[in-house]
């Protein structure tokens, strides 16, 4: 969409004119911050919180929020947002290890950003302190490469962008941050080229282009497990905004995953063996981008090809609703955030005694009203959303028949039976003997998250500490 | 290279032949599933499915009397031709009628009223028109010339709904059948989640239930449904099959259910929505009810009770509509 200057709400950022250079001395004097804030016109317009400072404007409109904080104000309040959700949702204690999703994109560099700052002030509250009892959270950060998924082969902006984001890693200490660079075949078995190979033949069975990018995002979670477990981490951080949300509250409802969507919106998703947090759920795209160029913080865009999906006509929908009124997205997601969550959209219960009770207590307290019952769901082994007990298909064929790609296939969602799975049994049976190993575990160990939570409630009457499961 | 005679079986799309008779030459390709099917055939598989909706979900029982909503469009033509083949062939034992709605807007309404007209002829099916004038005492013609073109659409939109309804009790007609399709479902679903109506939303996919009327950001929402139906048909069934799948608190879903005091009709207020509108026409001040100012069903109405009930003859009008 062209941007035709001061009428466009967009919030679009063109490389060249984001900040209106400063301009009257006298106006800008009012604000001794960094910012370059264009002064905006008769100087009675002061910023809605300090009611001090002048509000920054950006040059070709930059929507709801533009001429309304000073850039502290703003960087503050963005900032709020995120420690917010972090402390009332018990996200990061001081005994976790933090793996921190990194794509690039403005969303996930604020994330990082303000977990490094926030780790920052800890390891600076711990070399204060004398008793030093609270220890300081760790943090890593996982960069998973997917140019095996989009590019024939090896790319010169590919090897510059990875370049680009170690240097940036790099940048963000003390405390120091390791970087997995992590290529998303290497979930696959084999060796590298092996690795390559069984990933492009997994892709290409995916005819559908919007199931393809899907497939894709689970794999991509399944990578970032695989890191958190190989290096200690327990959390992991998505730069998951308002925005993005809406967008998947509508794309999840357009491909039939009513049922499941809850799962997916909550601040914490504990499905999984690192449980996922969220803890810029509650700012919009445009605040993020808006801070990256506020403060300088680089981003990296990743040289891949936009599809024309399900997915990308959603996002241009939201973002013509947003521009229509700039309160769609939050209404959106504040909507679905009535639909009833499940019973893992929080963390797990710590049991740890060296964990300080102030934390217990507050996790306790935070605690979502949920479903009382014990978890007996079960999840689609694919994109592991919970299945609706009564749908469950039962397996009414022969037991000689049932192999294990069809097994596979019938405990599957409609959603992924339609979108993901081959349709042909043989093709089935290629794309099956494809998959990464940890797919396939997930569907023949039963389901371990169901083992996991009986356990969790049962804990306090077992005498013995047996070795069960897988 | 042309097939002609009947051929055995052959798997898919890729054939020439209707992909469920086998026979004849398929006529159109079906948006539902993207099969290849002949004329017949796609007659036969559409009234079917109707057939099991109505059946699966007991819509009817034999005797009841039935008002089709006729509006003369696409839609309800294909219900009143549908219900009516499908009472003959399956013998439901329905009482069928066409209610037909009249808002009294000069050259809008003419040809689709003489197309149920003609539905009227064709299908036996008789035919009642209940006319704004008649219930309201006034036409749109004539609320247009008292508040502008500005709110009318509030005011059509709240009539039309009541004069189904009201038109349905007048006939003593038991169910009301509207040609509601996929598409408006799924748009209702969708539009809830835009505005935020949970209520709604846990509402708006049961079967026997009616639909809300437009807003702005409709026509947003209708486009974005055309460019999904063309890159995956089944979208709109998926955006329905969410819509029944939604976990929504049983706290949530029940508004307060009670009648108007002014005409009896089912309202959530004290005064239903019509009833509100009406006062603001007679009284000369169209503004009540539309918007925010909910005037009437707060304090002023109780004050002003007494005095409204001795206003001029049309105010009586709802009122003095019996059931």
């Amino acid at each position: 969409m062209a941007c035709n200057g001061s009428a466009c709400q967009s919030g679009c950022y063109k490389k060249g004119d984001e900040l209106a250079a400063p301009e009257e001395g006298g106006a800008a004097a009012a604000s001794n911050s960094n910012s370059n804030s264009s002064s905006n016109g008769s100087g009675n317009n002061l910023c809605v919180k300090c009611k001090v400072k002048e509000p920054f404007t950006v040059a070709g409109g930059g929507g709801g929020e533009d001429g309304r904080f000073c850039a502290e104000c703003f960087r503050s309040n963005l900032f709020g947002k995120f420690r917010h959700a972090v402390t009332s949702n018990a996200m990061i204690g001081p005994t976790d290890n933090v793996l921190v999703a990194f794509s690039g994109g403005p969303a996930s560099r604020v994330a990082l950003q303000f977990v490094h700052e926030l780790q920052y002030k800890a390891q600076k509250n711990f070399d204060a302190s004398r008793d030093r009892s609270l220890p300081v959270f760790g943090v890593g950060v996982a960069f998973v490469d997917e140019s095996a998924a989009h590019l024939p082969s090896s790319d010169k902006a590919m090897d510059q962008a990875i370049e680009d984001v170690k240097s940036l890693v790099l940048e963000l200490s003390p405390p120091a941050k390791e970087l997995h660079h992590f290529p998303i075949e290497s979930i696959c078995s084999g060796d590298s080229s092996d690795q390559r190979e069984k990933l492009k033949e997994v892709l290409n069975a995916v005819t559908d282009a919007t199931g393809k990018e899907d497939f894709l995002v689970h794999l991509r979670m399944l990578a970032l497990q695989k890191i958190a477990s190989e290096n200690g981490y327990t959390r992991v951080v998505l730069g998951s905004c308002t925005s993005r949300i809406a967008c998947h509250v509508i794309s999840a409802t357009v491909k039939g995953r009513g049922y499941s969507l809850p799962a997916d919106i909550q601040y914490v998703d504990a499905r999984w063996e690192a449980p996922v947090v969220l803890p810029l759920h509650d700012c919009l795209a445009q605040e993020l981008n808006m801070l990256c160029h506020l403060d300088g913080l680089k981003t990296i865009e990743l040289p891949y090809e936009p599809q024309s999906t399900i997915n990308s006509l959603i996002s241009s929908f939201v973002a013509l609703l947003q521009e229509e009124n700039p309160s769609r997205e939050s209404t959106i997601v504040r909507t679905a955030g009535k639909l009833t969550p499940f019973a893992f959209n929080r963390i797990p219960e710590i049991n740890d005694t060296n964990v300080p009770l102030a934390t217990r207590r507050r996790q306790k307290r935070s605690s979502l009203k949920l479903n009382g019952s014990i978890s007996s769901e079960s999840f689609c082994p694919m994109c592991y959303s919970p299945l609706i007990q009564s749908k469950v298909q039962a397996l009414d064929t022969p037991e000689a028949s049932k192999t294990n790609s069809y097994i596979f296939g019938s405990s599957c969602c409609s959603s992924c039976r339609f979108q993901i799975l081959p349709q042909d049994p043989l093709c089935m049976e290629h794309f099956y003997s494809h998959l990464p190993p940890p797919l396939v575990a997930r569907a023949s160990s039963g389901n371990a998250h169901d083992i996991r939570s009986l356990r969790e409630h049962i804990q306090d009457y077992l005498l013995l500490d047996s070795d069960n499961e897988q | 290279m042309e097939e002609t005679a009947a051929k055995p079986r052959r798997s898919g799309g890729g054939g020439r032949q209707c992909c469920i008779c086998h026979e004849r030459r398929p006529a159109l390709k079906r948006p539902k599933t993207l099969e290849q099917i002949c004329r017949e055939c796609f007659y036969a598989v559409f009234e079917e499915e109707i057939h099991q909706v109505i059946v699966e979900n007991q819509l009817f029982k034999p005797g009841e009397r039935i008002g089709i909503g006729a509006s003369g469009g696409k839609d309800s033509t294909v219900l009143a031709y549908v219900l009516s083949e499908l009472n003959k062939r399956h013998n439901y034992g329905l009482d069928l009628f066409l209610l037909s709605v009249d808002e009294g807007i000069t050259g809008y309404r003419d040809d689709s009223l003489e197309t149920v007209k003609r539905n009227e002829v064709q299908y036996g099916l008789p035919l009642k028109i209940v006319s704004y004038k008649d219930l309201y005492g006034w036409t749109m013609d004539e609320i247009v010339k008292m508040i502008g073109l500005k709110n009318n659409c509030t005011f059509c939109g709240v009539f039309r709904r009541q004069a189904l309804d009201r038109g349905a009790a007048l006939l003593k007609v038991d169910k009301l059948a509207t040609g509601h399709n996929a598409d408006d479902i799924a748009e209702t679903v969708l539009l809830n989640i835009l505005r935020g109506d949970i209520a709604r939303l846990s509402r708006c996919t049961s079967i026997t239930t009616g639909i809300y009327s437009p807003n702005a950001y409709r026509g947003f929402a209708r486009e974005f449904i055309k460019d999904l139906e063309r890159i995956r048909p089944r979208a709109i069934l998926d955006i329905i099959k969410s819509g029944e799948d939604f976990r929504i608190a049983t706290s949530t879903k029940m508004p307060e259910q009670g009648t108007c005091e002014r005409c009896g009709y089912i309202s959530s207020q004290k005064w239903c929505k019509a009833c509100v509108l009406l006062e603001g026409l007679n009284r000369g001040m169209p503004k009540l009810g539309i918007g925010r100012s909910r005037g009437l069903n707060s304090n002023q109405m109780k004050t002003d009770k007494p005095t409204s009930r001795t206003k001029s003859i049309e105010s009586k009008q709802c009122g003095s509509l019996d059931f």
